[in-house]
């Protein structure tokens, strides 16, 4: 085989090899997305973040705006300290609302984000005053039955 | 304790310890002859020629081979996941599975045992036999260093299509896995690729797949070419120093595969 074929053989080898891998970043692992664009970062403490993850989705009306970049507790208050990278293009008001919120009964676990009234916007390093914890189910069944109990004493 | 039953532990104890100064041995000479392609690379990229030659050697003759295996692969993975997944009705995760278990694992892990036994194999029997046949000797005495003429080009053409038989392994397993899944199961083809694209990351996933397969290729190309070049002039040496390729380095990535994955673990945060 001459020189000229083999070189055009190796040329398409590598040609595709690295289309194959742009495939797999642009495609499969969705690389243009929150992490090239602009973004600011917003913290929130929360009681009880239940399944959040590092790079766990935030989501406003469904939609992802952003990503959660760390998840650190507060060594005096023992509350979780969430700290959330939101996209540039999104703002949301200072009386916003974080909840822990999981999607189906056993779906990925996101931070929601209800938008308030409040004129001024969330800046770089502000923090949500107003959250709401993760739903843990074994603390809703046990209330549950504790409050079945209590009726049953009080009807005798 | 009788005198009998000393000698006895002294052989083993002896044996044990000729075992183990063998292996580091080995391991020593690995490194120097590591060192040595290393030293002569800029001397073997100033011939590029010789070294594209190499990657349609190893790398274009693969291809085939590595195609057809990661679709089929893909395809049982697709299968099989869908297996599981269905009975927590959660199906739609189906193009995560595939698409994380080929990328992290299969895709380098795989790719690295074909192209150990396509590739590695063929490396050992042609350096072996150009030893067997005296070339060897015959490019130093012209005053030619076989590492820098046939040795390195080997290793590096290895090294550079390692990368990219993985990536088109993966790319072709998840290929696969979209046909079975999507089209013959008729999962929604939207939430095939939405749920892949938000469960699999860019930076860590793909590029410790990456990672890996580049060590994978760079370990299985030394193996080869060390195999080769020590393998004994005979017939008999060179068939045998084949053989030790496919398995020591099978062995290799195996072995390199678990040390990584942990590695790559930890800097996760798990």
């Amino acid at each position: 085989m001459n020189r000229a074929a083999i070189d055009l053989w190796v040329g398409v080898f590598v040609a595709i090899g690295l289309g194959a891998i742009l495939f797999l970043a642009l495609k499969v692992g969705n690389l243009l997305t929150l992490d090239r664009t602009p973004s600011y970062r917003v913290e929130a403490n929360f009681d009880n973040i239940g399944g959040l993850k590092l790079r766990s989705p935030v989501k406003a009306a469904g939609v992802v705006v952003g990503r959660v970049e760390s998840i650190r507790l507060d060594p005096k208050t023992y509350a979780a300290v969430v700290t959330m990278r939101l996209d540039r293009d999104y703002e949301f008001s200072k009386d916003t609302i974080a909840s822990i919120n999981t999607s189906g009964l056993l779906g990925e676990v996101y931070v929601g984000l209800d938008a308030g009234g409040d004129t001024a916007m969330l800046k770089d390093g502000d923090h949500i005053g107003k959250t709401q914890s993760a739903v843990v189910i074994e603390k809703l069944i046990s209330q549950f039955l504790f409050d079945k109990a209590a009726q049953g004493g009080a009807g005798k | 304790m009788s005198s009998e039953a000393t000698g006895d532990l002294v052989l083993v104890l002896r044996r044990l310890g000729g075992t183990v100064t063998g292996g580091v041995a080995r391991l020593g000479y690995m490194a120097r002859f590591l060192g040595a392609i290393l030293w002569y690379t800029p001397m073997a990229l100033r011939r590029l020629h010789l070294t594209v030659r190499e990657i349609y050697f190893s790398g274009v003759l693969s291809l085939v081979i590595i195609l057809m295996s990661g679709l089929f692969v893909g395809m049982v993975l697709s299968l099989q996941g869908y297996e599981v997944l269905r009975r927590y009705s959660a199906q739609e995760q189906l193009g995560i599975v595939v698409a994380l278990s080929l990328v992290k694992e299969l895709g380098p892990v795989i790719g690295g045992l074909l192209f150990a036994s396509r590739a590695g194999s063929a490396i050992t029997a042609e350096i072996g036999l150009m030893k067997a046949t005296e070339q060897l000797s015959a490019m130093e005495m012209m005053a030619v260093d076989p590492i820098a003429r046939v040795v390195a080009p080997r290793f590096w053409a290895g090294v550079i299509s390692m990368p990219l038989l993985a990536a088109l392994f993966s790319a072709f397993g998840i290929f696969g896995g979209y046909l079975i899944g999507v089209r013959v199961i008729g999962i929604d083809a939207g939430a095939f690729w939405g749920q892949m694209q938000a469960g699999v990351n860019f930076w860590p996933d793909i590029t410790n797949g990456i990672i890996k397969s580049i060590v994978f290729g760079a370990a299985v190309s030394l193996i080869a070419v060390i195999e080769g070049y020590d393998a004994k002039p005979t017939a008999e040496g060179v068939s045998s120093a084949t053989t030790r390729t496919v398995v020591v380095s099978s062995l290799a990535i195996l072995a390199l595969d678990f040390v990584l994955t942990v590695f790559m673990f930890r800097g996760v945060g798990l």
